[in-house]
C-alpha cells in the first residue's frame, strides 16, 4: 500500500484522487460551472443521446473544462433528439437539438469555450421541470 | 521555600507554596469544619476526595464554592470562611447529608464518638427542610465487622483505608447517584471477600456505618454460668489505649486498672496474652535461628527470611494475595491462639476441668482476632481454643455498663501462672516491638551471650519501612519491618522477585502495630495518639525487671513441665499451624 | 478507474440504517448491475445529512435531487426512472409543509437554507469508510501542512486567532487550552478526544464520528503535534457502535497510509490513536472523569485544579477536546483564522451544530453559524411547532442547560447570549417543547436524568438532586407548598454553588430557569391544584358535560376501573375519587361531552 511519505506525495495522491468527489463537489456550485443536461428520455435514448452524454463527458474532461453534466427527462422537443441543454455561468439555458458526436465537438469548441452562437439552438420558449417546482 | 501570602477573614496569612485553606486558616486558628477530609500524619495518606463539601469557603473572583481541604492557597487570595453564602451552603449541604441518615443516634454504636453527630451539633442543625427518601443497602455481618451502609456518608476514609493504606482492595464505591455506597465488588459479603479484617476501615468510619461485631453480651453470659470458669487474655496494646476511653490522656498505661476492672466484672482468672508473647518468641526465634543455621549451612530448601505470623490481618493478607509464599512466614500461632492452646490443655489440667468448660476471653487491639479465633484449625472437637474475642472498645463498654469508675480503680497484678510476663511481651503492642523481642532472645541463644543492650532503637519508629543490621557476635543479621499492609506488600514483592536481603521480617497489617489496631478506641486520623500510645509501651517495657522472654520463669516452668522444648513435638501440635490457598476461595 | 457518471450518496448514519438505509444501498447496487450500470453509477454509503425526520435520505448527484423517506423498495423506481430516463421520482421528492409544493434540491429547502456546513461538512459528502475520498477533500493536506512548513506556535496561533471555543459546552478557547499544555513540561504527553456524548437527544459527535472520522483524527495528529503528545486516545461511548466500527477502520486506513504512526510526513513526527470505549455514564462527558474512567478507575470527577493540562492521563499533561471542536480544526487551517472569525459573533466565532429535536417539524442534525437565533433555527430549519401547536420553551445545554421562552427567540445564539439568557450552549442538544408540555414536568425530568447519572461522590449533587428531584415530583402530584418553592430555589443554588463537577454546578438549571421564566405555572401547581399545561395527571380531573352527554354508555363501558355511572340515555358522571385518568372516556365519547379541567 502506498505511504504518504511527505506533503508532496500527499498533494499528488490528492490530484489523483481528486475526480473521486469532483463530481459531488461540482455539484455542489453548479452555477460557477457549465452545466450540461442531456435529455434521456426514451426518444432520446433510442436516438443515441447516452452515447451522446458519453463523449461529451469525456470531452469536457480530456480538455479539462469544469462542467457538470447530468441527464434530465424529456425536454418536448422529441422530433430533434438527441437534444442538450447548456447553461453556462451566468447566463440562460439554451437547447441545442440534432446534436451527435460532430455537433458536440462544436458545441464544446465554439459555446462552451469561447461562447459563440452555433447553429441548431432550439428557441427557449420552455422551463424546465426544476424551475417549475422552485417557484 | 516558596510562600504565598493571601487574606482569610481579614487576616494576613503566609504560608508555604502548596498549603490548602484548610491548613492555612488552622494556622490562625480558624477552624473550618470539615468531614470526608482525614490526613494521616507521617504515613504521607491524605484522605481527600473534596466530596463532602461540608469545608467549602468563598475565594473572591470565584464563581462557585471552594472546598478548602483540597485547595491550594495562591498569592494574593481573599478567603471568607463564614459569609451568609457559606454558612446557608455548609448548613444546607449538612442537612442533605443528615436526610440521608439513619435517625439511630441514640442507639448507635458510635453514638458520642460519631463524627457526623458532632458536627451536626457544631453546626447547630435543629431541623432538617430537605426530607425525602433514604437510601438502604444490604447489611453485611462479617465474624469480625459489621457494615451498616445505610449510615455511610460516602466520605470514602475506609476506601483510602482499604486502598491506598492497606492495598488489600476490597472497598470501592460502587453504584452511581443517590445509590452509590462503598462496598466490596458486586456488594459481596466482607466474609466472602479478600478481606483481611484487619479493620482499619473501622477505624477510620467517621460514623457507625463500619462497626466491630459485639460481642460482649455473650462474654457475660459465659460470667455468669455457673458451669463455666471464664480465662480473660488482654492483649500488650490493649493497656496503652484503654484509658482513653475514659477521658485518660492518650499514653496513659492502665495496665493494673485494667486488672482490677477485669476482675470486678467477675472474670475468674484475669491472665495476660503477653505470657503467650514470651511463648511466641521461644517458638518463633527458635525456628528463625533453625532456618537461618541450615541457610548458613547451604541447605538450598530453607526459605528465608522468616517472617512473623502473630498478625491475623497479615496472615489473612497473604494467604489472599501471596498464596504462593505460604511457606515463608513462621508456622508459629499468634499469642492469642497459643494462649487459647496452652489454657485449655495445661491450664485446664491443673483446675482439673474439661476444655468444654473453660471459657478463654480475649481482649484485643484487633477486629481480626475475632476472625482468627472463629478459624476451624483452631478449635479441637469444636470447641475452640479462644471462645471469644472483644476490643478494647467493647472492655470499655462492659466497664462502664459495669459502674465503675475505672480512673479510681487501684492498680492490680495479673493472675498467675499465665499473668506473668516479660518486657520484651509488651512491645508486641507496636511495630517492631516483635522483631525485638526476638532479637534479645535469639541473640542470646544463638551467641550464648548476654545482651549488653536491649534498647534496639534501630528497630523503633514510625516510618512505614525500616531495616537494621543486627550484629549476632559476628554474624550480621538483616532485619526488615513493614506495618500497615501497603508496606508489607512492597517488601513480599522484593522477596517474590528475589530482591530481599532479609533474614527476618516483621509484619503488622495496622499502621503502628497492634496500637492502631482496628479495635482500638478512635484516634479520628491523629497520629499523634499513636505515637503516644508507643512510647507508653516502650516505657511498660522499661520499667520491666525481667525483659527478655526466655526468663519468664513460669515459661520455663511451661517447657520443663509441660512442652518440652521450643520447637518440639509437643509445641508443634500446639503451637503451631499453617496457611492456606485462599485465592480461588473468592465467590460472587 | 471507472469514471462515474453519477454517484448516488445514501446516508449510513445511524438513524437512516435504523430505517432500512443499508437494504436500500444493497438493492440499488444490486438493480445498477442488472441495468449494466455498475460502471457509471456509484453508491455511496456517507455519513449523516442532517435531516433525520426524514430519513432515510438519498441524494443524487450530480442533479442535487433530494429524496427523502425512501424504502428499499424504491430503490429499482431511482434506478430504472431516474438514472436511465432522467425523470426525477417525484413521489421521494420533500414537500414544503408551506407551499406544499415538491423542493427537489436540498438547497432550496428550509431546513438547509440557513445552514453553513463546516464541523459536518463532510458527513452526507464522503464515504466515511474511503480515506481517499477524505484525501480527495484536502484530507491530511492540514496536518501535513502543520508538520512540515509551520512550527506548532504558529498552528496554536492560527487556532487562537480563529477564535475557535471548545465545543463540548464549556466554551474554553481551544487555542489557549492547547497553549497551556504545550508549555506544561513532561516526557510524555496526550491528546484525548471526548467522544463521551451524554445529552438526553443530543448526537453530534456521533454524526461526525460516523461521517467524518478522518477529520477527527487529523485534528488530534495536529493538536498532538502542537501540544508535544504522541498519544491520542479516544474516549468514545460503547453504544455507538457505528462509530467505533467507521473509527477503527479510519485508524487503519490512516496507518496503512503512513498519516498515523512514526515519521509521519517524513519529519520524524511520531503519532497513533487508540480507542478507549465507556459504558455510557454522563459524569464521564467531565473531562477529570473521562481520564479516570480511561485509567480503570471509577469515572468520578476530581476537584480541579489540578486541570488535565497539567496532569491528566496517567498523571501526565493531557489535552482534552470535544469531536466537534477537532471536527473544526483542519479546515481552520486549511483557510486560516480570518475566514473561520468572520463566521459568527464577536466573542463566539465559526458555527454549532446542534440537535434539533422535541416538538418541532423538522427534527435532525443541523450546522449553523454563531449568531443565527433560535427563531430562525426552530421556524425556518426546525419548520415550526409539530401539529400547529404553539411554542412554549427551548431547552438549549441539555440538562445542563436550561428553558428559554419566546422572548428569547431572537436573541443570536452564542456562548455568552445564552449564558446570559439563563441558559448554556452545552454540547448542542436542543429540545423544543410545546403550549402542552408542562414546565414543572419538564424540570423533573432532567432531575430524573441528573440523579440517574450523578456519580455520588459529592453530597450535594447526590443528595441534593434527589430532594430537587422529590419536590419537583410533590409539585406535580398537586402535593406541593409554597415552602417547598422556597426551599426548591434555595436548594438550587447552594447544589450550583457547592457541586465538585460540572455536572452537580449546572444540574438545578432546568429547575432555575424554569423557575424564573414560568413562576406562575408553578404557583398554579401548588395553589391552585392546577397544571395549566394539562400535562399532570394528577391535577386533571375528566368532567362529563350535562347538555353534552347523551348518555349512550359508551365511557362507562371503556372505563377500566368502573369510575362511571349513570343510566341510559341519561346524563354520566366520572367519580373523581376513582378515576385513574386514563384518558379513555375522553377518547371513545363521540359527542365531546368529556372534558379535562
Amino acid at each position: 500500500m502506498t505511504k504518504v511519505k511527505s506533503l508532496a506525495d500527499l498533494r499528488k495522491m490528492k490530484e489523483e484522487l481528486a475526480n473521486k468527489v469532483q463530481l459531488r463537489e461540482k455539484s455542489d456550485h453548479p452555477d460557477k460551472i457549465v452545466q450540461v443536461k442531456v435529455s434521456m428520455a426514451t426518444c432520446g435514448i433510442a436516438s443515441g443521446a447516452k452515447e451522446v452524454m458519453n463523449h461529451i463527458i469525456e470531452e469536457l474532461d480530456r480538455q479539462a473544462i469544469d462542467a457538470v453534466v447530468t441527464q434530465t427527462g424529456c425536454m418536448g422537443y422529441c422530433y430533434a433528439e438527441p437534444t442538450i441543454e447548456v447553461t453556462l455561468p451566468s447566463s440562460n439555458p439554451v437547447v441545442f437539438g440534432y446534436v451527435d458526436f460532430k455537433k458536440a465537438n462544436e458545441i464544446i469548441a465554439k459555446y462552451i469555450i469561447r461562447g459563440e452562437l452555433v447553429d441548431g439552438i432550439i428557441p427557449v420558449n420552455y422551463e424546465t421541470v426544476n424551475d417549475k417546482k422552485n417557484d | 521555600m516558596d510562600i504565598v501570602q493571601l487574606t482569610i477573614d481579614n487576616k494576613k496569612v503566609v504560608v508555604e507554596k502548596g498549603t490548602t485553606i484548610l491548613e492555612a486558616a488552622k494556622t490562625i486558628g480558624v477552624d473550618i469544619p470539615s468531614l470526608c477530609y482525614m490526613k494521616l500524619e507521617d504515613t504521607n495518606f491524605e484522605n481527600k476526595p473534596g466530596g463532602c463539601r461540608v469545608c467549602v469557603v468563598e475565594v473572591e473572583g470565584r464563581r462557585n464554592l471552594a472546598p478548602a481541604c483540597k485547595t491550594e492557597c495562591s498569592e494574593g487570595m481573599t478567603v471568607n470562611t463564614h459569609s451568609v453564602r457559606v454558612v446557608n451552603a455548609r448548613r444546607t449541604v449538612m442537612e442533605l447529608i443528615l436526610s440521608d441518615h439513619p435517625f439511630e443516634c441514640l442507639v448507635c454504636a458510635k453514638s458520642g464518638d460519631c463524627e457526623l453527630q458532632s458536627l451536626a451539633q457544631k453546626l447547630g442543625i435543629r431541623e432538617i427542610k430537605y426530607t425525602g427518601a433514604k437510601s438502604t443497602y444490604k447489611g453485611d455481618e462479617s465474624p469480625a465487622i459489621i457494615r451498616d451502609m445505610d449510615k455511610c456518608i460516602m466520605c470514602r476514609r475506609c476506601e483510602t483505608a482499604c486502598n491506598d493504606v492497606q492495598t488489600v482492595g476490597v472497598l470501592s464505591a460502587i453504584n452511581r447517584g443517590f445509590e452509590s455506597v462503598v462496598a466490596p465488588a458486586f456488594e459481596m459479603d466482607l466474609d466472602h471477600s479478600t478481606c483481611t479484617f484487619c479493620g482499619q476501615c473501622v477505624a477510620v468510619c467517621p460514623t457507625g456505618a463500619l462497626t466491630e461485631r459485639d460481642s460482649s453480651s455473650k462474654v457475660m453470659d459465659a460470667i455468669v454460668n455457673p458451669t463455666k470458669t471464664v480465662i480473660v487474655q488482654t492483649a500488650p496494646a490493649v493497656r496503652a489505649a484503654l484509658g482513653e476511653e475514659f477521658g485518660m490522656e492518650p499514653g496513659t498505661s492502665v495496665t493494673g486498672k485494667m486488672v482490677s476492672a477485669l476482675r470486678k466484672l467477675g472474670f475468674d482468672y484475669v491472665f495476660d496474652t503477653d505470657f503467650a508473647a514470651d511463648l511466641t518468641i521461644m517458638e518463633e526465634g527458635t525456628e528463625l535461628l533453625d532456618r537461618l543455621s541450615k541457610h548458613l549451612a547451604g541447605d538450598k530448601d530453607v526459605k528465608l527470611p522468616i517472617l512473623t505470623s502473630c498478625c491475623p490481618g497479615w496472615v489473612n493478607f497473604f494467604e489472599h494475595q501471596f498464596p504462593e509464599m505460604i511457606d515463608i512466614p513462621s508456622t508459629a500461632k499468634s499469642p492469642q491462639q497459643m494462649f487459647g492452646a496452652i489454657a485449655k490443655t495445661y491450664f485446664a489440667d491443673q483446675l482439673k476441668q474439661k476444655r468444654e468448660d473453660v471459657v478463654v476471653v480475649s481482649v484485643m487491639p484487633c477486629l481480626a482476632k475475632k476472625y482468627e479465633c472463629s478459624r476451624e484449625e483452631f478449635a479441637v472437637n469444636g470447641d475452640p481454643d479462644v471462645n471469644i474475642s472483644i476490643s478494647t472498645r467493647e472492655l470499655a463498654q462492659m466497664i462502664r455498663n459495669a459502674n465503675l469508675n475505672f480512673e479510681a480503680l487501684d492498680d492490680e497484678d495479673f493472675d498467675k501462672p499465665l499473668g506473668e510476663s516479660t518486657g520484651a511481651a509488651v512491645i508486641f503492642g507496636t511495630t517492631g516491638g516483635v522483631i525485638e523481642a526476638a532479637v534479645r532472645t535469639a541473640y542470646e541463644v544463638h551467641t550464648k551471650k548476654p545482651l549488653e543492650r536491649l534498647d534496639f532503637e534501630e528497630l523503633r519508629g514510625m516510618e512505614g519501612i525500616r531495616s537494621a543490621t543486627i550484629d549476632f557476635d559476628g554474624l550480621p543479621i538483616n532485619i526488615g519491618i513493614a506495618h500497615g499492609l501497603g508496606n508489607a506488600r512492597k517488601l513480599l514483592e522484593d522477596i517474590k522477585a528475589g530482591k530481599s536481603e532479609f533474614h527476618a521480617i516483621e509484619i503488622m497489617a495496622c499502621p503502628g502495630g497492634c496500637i492502631g489496631g482496628g479495635g482500638q478506641p478512635y484516634h479520628h486520623g491523629n497520629v499523634d495518639i499513636l505515637k503516644k500510645r508507643q512510647r507508653a509501651i516502650y516505657e511498660e517495657d522499661k520499667g520491666k525487671v525481667l525483659r527478655k522472654s526466655h526468663e519468664n520463669p513460669f515459661i520455663q516452668k511451661l517447657y520443663a513441665e509441660f512442652l518440652g522444648e521450643p520447637c518440639g513435638h509437643k509445641s508443634h501440635e500446639l503451637l503451631h499451624t499453617h496457611y492456606y490457598d485462599k485465592k480461588k476461595k473468592i465467590e460472587i | 478507474m471507472a469514471k462515474y457518471k453519477n454517484h448516488v450518496l445514501v446516508c449510513g448514519g445511524t438513524g437512516c440504517r435504523a430505517s432500512q438505509g443499508e437494504e436500500i444501498v444493497q438493492n440499488l447496487n444490486r438493480i445498477l448491475e442488472e441495468n449494466g450500470l455498475e460502471q457509471e453509477v456509484q453508491v455511496v454509503r456517507t455519513g449523516c445529512f442532517g435531516f433525520c425526520e426524514k430519513g432515510p435520505v438519498v441524494k443524487m448527484v450530480p442533479d442535487n435531487t433530494f429524496y427523502v423517506q425512501v424504502s428499499p423498495k424504491d430503490a429499482e423506481e431511482i434506478v430504472k426512472e431516474h438514472l436511465v430516463k432522467g425523470r426525477q421520482v417525484e413521489r421521494l421528492l420533500y414537500i414544503d409543509p408551506e407551499t406544499k409544493k415538491q423542493v427537489s434540491e436540498s438547497k432550496n429547502m428550509g431546513f438547509y437554507k440557513k445552514q453553513i456546513r463546516i464541523a459536518l461538512r463532510n458527513c452526507g459528502f464522503i464515504n466515511p469508510e474511503n480515506i481517499d475520498e477524505y484525501i480527495a477533500r484536502d484530507g491530511y493536506a492540514s496536518l501535513g501542512k502543520a508538520l512540515t512548513e509551520m512550527k506548532p506556535e504558529e498552528v496554536i496561533k492560527i487556532i487562537i486567532d480563529s477564535g475557535l471555543r471548545g465545543r463540548g459546552g464549556g466554551g474554553f478557547p481551544t487555542g489557549l487550552k492547547w497553549d497551556i499544555t504545550r508549555k506544561v513540561e513532561s516526557d510524555q504527553k496526550y491528546v484525548v478526544c471526548n467522544a463521551d456524548e451524554g445529552d438526553p437527544g443530543a448526537f453530534m459527535d456521533r454524526s461526525i464520528l460516523e461521517g467524518d472520522p478522518h477529520s477527527v483524527l487529523e485534528a488530534m495528529a495536529i493538536n498532538a503535534y502542537c501540544t508535544g503528545a504522541d498519544k491520542g486516545l479516544i474516549y468514545i461511548r460503547a453504544e455507538y457502535p457505528l462509530a467505533i466500527k467507521r473509527l477503527k477502520i479510519a485508524i487503519e486506513q490512516a496507518r496503512e497510509y503512513g498519516l498515523l504512526g512514526s515519521d509521519i510526513f517524513g519529519t520524524g513526527f511520531n503519532f497513533d490513536v487508540e480507542l478507549r470505549f465507556g459504558a455510557g455514564a454522563f459524569v464521564c462527558g467531565e473531562e477529570t472523569s473521562l481520564i479516570h474512567s480511561m485509567e480503570g478507575l471509577r469515572g468520578e470527577p476530581t476537584v480541579k485544579p489540578p486541570f488535565p493540562s497539567e496532569s491528566g492521563y496517567k498523571g501526565k499533561p493531557t489535552n482534552v477536546n470535544n469531536v466537534e471542536t477537532y471536527a473544526n480544526i483542519p479546515v481552520i487551517l486549511m483557510k486560516g483564522a480570518e475566514w473561520f472569525s468572520s463566521i459568527g459573533t464577536e466573542k463566539s466565532k465559526g458555527t454549532k451544530v446542534f440537535a434539533l429535536a422535541g416538538k418541532v417539524n423538522n427534527v435532525g442534525l443541523i450546522e449553523v453559524p454563531m449568531g443565527t437565533t433560535l427563531r430562525e433555527v426552530i421556524f425556518d430549519i426546525g419548520g415550526g411547532i409539530k401539529d400547529g401547536k404553539k411554542f412554549k420553551a427551548v431547552q438549549t445545554g441539555g440538562p445542563s442547560g436550561g428553558c428559554l421562552t419566546d422572548k428569547h427567540l431572537d436573541i443570536p445564539i452564542d456562548y455568552d447570549n445564552l449564558l446570559a439568557s439563563g441558559s448554556m450552549m452545552g454540547s448542542g442538544g436542543m429540545i423544543v417543547m410545546d403550549e402542552s408540555d408542562c414546565m414543572v414536568s419538564m424540570a423533573k425530568f432532567y432531575l430524573d436524568f441528573t440523579v440517574e447519572e450523578s456519580c455520588g461522590k459529592c453530597a450535594p449533587c447526590r443528595i441534593g438532586n434527589k430532594r430537587l428531584y422529590e419536590m419537583l415530583h410533590k409539585i406535580t402530584e398537586g402535593k406541593g407548598t409554597e415552602a417547598d418553592l422556597d426551599n426548591l430555589r434555595n436548594l438550587s443554588n447552594v447544589i450550583k454553588d457547592t457541586s465538585l463537577c460540572g455536572l452537580g454546578q449546572t444540574s438545578p438549571n432546568p429547575v432555575l430557569s424554569t423557575m424564573e421564566n414560568f413562576w406562575d405555572e408553578y404557583i398554579a401547581h401548588v395553589k391552585n391544584d392546577n397544571c395549566p399545561a394539562g400535562q399532570c395527571k394528577a391535577l386533571m380531573q375528566y368532567v362529563i358535560d350535562e347538555e353534552k352527554c347523551v348518555g349512550c354508555t359508551l365511557c362507562s363501558r371503556v372505563c377500566p376501573v368502573d369510575a362511571i355511572a349513570g343510566e341510559k340515555k341519561a346524563p354520566h358522571v366520572i367519580n373523581p375519587t376513582t378515576c385513574i385518568k386514563c384518558g379513555a372516556c375522553y377518547e371513545k365519547c363521540k359527542f365531546g361531552a368529556i372534558s379535562i379541567q
